[in-house]
C-alpha cells in the first residue's frame, strides 16, 4: 500500500476528542498545508500536544486558535493571543511544562520507557502535583510518558516508502512525535522515488510514517 | 536601543570566554552577542536546535527554516550544527551549556528568578527557561535594576511564581553587578554614573559590599 495520499483522504483519519501531537517550532517545521485541510473538519473537544502557540493569525498558531479544542499541553503560549484569551476565559485548559521535559515525555512515549526523572522544575510551580523522586541526593520530577491518537509532522524530503529527511532547524520536535503516536502524518514539501535518497542521510525512518502528504507552496 | 540595555549587555559580554558554549534569551541577552570580541570563538546555542547560531538573516537572504528561540530569521556559522529539540535539551541539562543568558522580572539574594509568569495578568509559559536556569554551569540574569514606577526588581525573595529556585550566580543591572553567595548578594562592582549608596537605596535586597568594590 502507498502511504502518499490525497489531502481528502486524511478525513477518516480524524475524530472528535482525539489526541493530536503538532510538530513544529513557532512556524519552522509545521505542516501548514495539512493543519489548513484539517481546520475545515468538524472537529470537536481535541486535545493538543504541542511545543509552542505560534502565532494566531497563521499556520498552527490560526488552527489553535480556531478550533474546537479543550486541551493544550504545551510550553509556551506568550506569542498566541487568542490562545492566552481562551485560556483566560476557561474555553481552553492549557497544561504548562518546561520545553525540555514535554520533549522527553514525548520521547519516553515513542521510546517505550516509564517516563523520566529532570532536576528542571523543582522548587517552581512545575513540581505541583508531581512525584518527586530523590537520585544521588537530588530531588526529580517524574514526568509520565505522553502518547497521541495521530502526530502530524513536517518534512523537508520525503521517499515514497515514508523515510524522512527535515532541514536546518525545522527538526525540532518533529522526529521525536513521529515516535511517539498510534498514527503518523508527514507532511513533506518534496517526494521522491524510492531509492533516491542516501539511506545514511535518513533522519526518521520510515517505519515511523504511516501517510505522506505533499505541501502546497501557499496556503 | 537604549544605553541602559547596551551597558548591561556590553558588560555581560566580559564574562564570557574563548570556547564558550552560550544561551542567549530573548530581550537584553540576545544584544550580548555584539559585544563579544572577535578573537574568541563562542558557540551560541539556540533552544530550538542549533549551535553556532550566527546573527539575524539581512532583508532578502530569510530562510524559513532557519530561525532563532525568538522565531526571526538567522542565519549559522559554517562550523555550526542543526539538531532536534531533545538534543539541545540533551546539551542545556546535561551540562554542556558554559553559560546562560537570561531576562527577569525578579531576582532575589538566594539565586531565584522569575520571568515566565505574573498571576491573573500574563501568562506566557516557561518556554526553555526552567531547563536553561537548572541546566547551565553560569546563570547569569541581565535585568533593569527597577521597574517603571521605581520598585527594585532585586528583591530579598521574590514574590512572583520562581522560573528555578537558587540558580541564578550572578546579576547584571545598569547600576550594579551582584554575586550570589550563601551569605546573599555581594556588590562587585556598580556603574560609573552612580555611588554606593544610591545603589542600595535603589536595591531591596541586602547588599554585602565587596571590599574590592570596582566600577564598570
Amino acid at each position: 500500500m502507498g502511504k502518499v495520499i490525497d489531502m481528502q483522504e486524511l478525513d477518516k483519519f480524524f475524530d472528535d476528542e482525539m489526541r493530536i501531537m503538532i510538530g513544529g517550532f513557532l512556524d519552522c517545521g509545521t505542516a501548514e498545508t495539512v493543519l489548513a485541510y484539517v481546520n475545515q473538519l468538524d472537529l470537536h473537544s481535541l486535545t493538543i500536544i504541542v511545543n509552542d502557540a505560534g502565532y494566531n493569525y497563521k499556520s498552527k498558531g490560526k488552527f489553535l486558535a480556531t478550533a474546537d479544542i479543550n486541551n493544550i499541553i504545551t510550553s509556551h503560549i506568550g506569542t498566541n493571543p487568542d490562545v492566552g484569551a481562551k485560556m483566560n476565559n476557561g474555553e481552553i485548559e492549557i497544561e504548562l511544562i518546561p520545553q525540555g521535559t514535554l520533549v522527553e515525555q514525548i520521547r519516553a512515549h515513542g521510546a517505550g520507557l516509564g517516563g523520566i526523572l529532570t532536576p528542571t522544575g523543582i522548587g517552581t510551580k512545575a513540581e505541583e502535583g508531581k512525584q518527586i523522586i530523590e537520585v544521588e541526593g537530588e530531588k526529580h520530577i517524574l514526568a509520565t510518558p505522553i502518547g497521541a491518537d495521530i502526530a502530524i509532522i513536517k518534512a523537508w524530503k520525503a521517499d515514497k516508502s515514508g523515510n524522512l529527511i527535515y532541514r536546518h532547524s525545522a527538526k525540532n520536535f518533529n522526529p521525536i512525535m513521529a515516535m511517539a503516536a498510534d498514527t503518523v502524518i508527514a507532511e513533506a514539501e518534496n517526494i521522491v522515488e524510492n531509492g533516491e535518497l542516501d539511506n545514511n542521510n535518513i533522519m526518521t525512518s520510515n517505519i515511523f510514517v504511516d501517510y505522506l502528504v505533499k505541501s502546497k507552496p501557499e496556503n | 536601543m537604549s544605553q541602559t540595555k547596551t551597558k548591561i549587555a556590553q558588560r555581560i559580554s566580559k564574562e564570557i570566554n574563548d570556547g564558550d558554549v552560550v544561551n542567549l534569551g530573548i530581550g537584553i541577552p540576545t544584544i550580548v552577542c555584539d559585544f563579544i570580541p572577535s578573537d574568541i570563538e563562542v558557540h551560541i546555542h539556540s533552544e530550538n536546535g542549533l549551535v553556532g547560531l550566527d546573527k539575524e538573516a539581512a532583508e532578502g537572504f530569510e530562510d524559513k527554516d532557519i530561525i532563532n528561540a525568538s522565531g526571526k530569521y538567522a542565519t549559522i556559522k559554517n562550523t555550526g550544527s542543526f539538531f532536534d529539540s531533545a538534543m539541545s535539551f540533551n546539551i542545556i541539562r546535561g551540562g554542556h551549556l558554559d553559560m546562560t543568558v537570561l531576562g527577569a522580572l525578579q531576582v532575589d539574594s538566594k539565586g531565584n528568578i522569575a520571568n515566565w509568569m505574573i498571576p491573573g495578568k500574563l501568562v506566557p509559559g516557561m518556554g526553555g527557561a526552567m531547563d536553561l536556569t537548572v541546566g547551565a554551569k553560569k546563570v547569569i540574569c541581565a535585568i533593569t535594576h527597577q521597574t517603571k514606577k521605581g520598585t527594585s526588581k532585586i528583591k530579598q525573595e521574590c514574590n512572583l511564581p520562581l522560573t528555578a529556585a537558587g540558580e541564578v550566580d550572578l546579576i547584571v543591572s545598569e547600576l550594579a553587578v551582584m554575586e550570589v553567595s550563601s551569605e546573599g548578594l555581594i556588590l562587585k562592582e556598580i556603574a560609573k554614573e552612580v555611588d554606593v549608596n544610591e545603589v542600595i537605596e535603589k536595591t531591596e535586597a541586602e547588599l554585602k559590599i565587596s571590599e574590592n568594590l570596582k566600577q564598570f
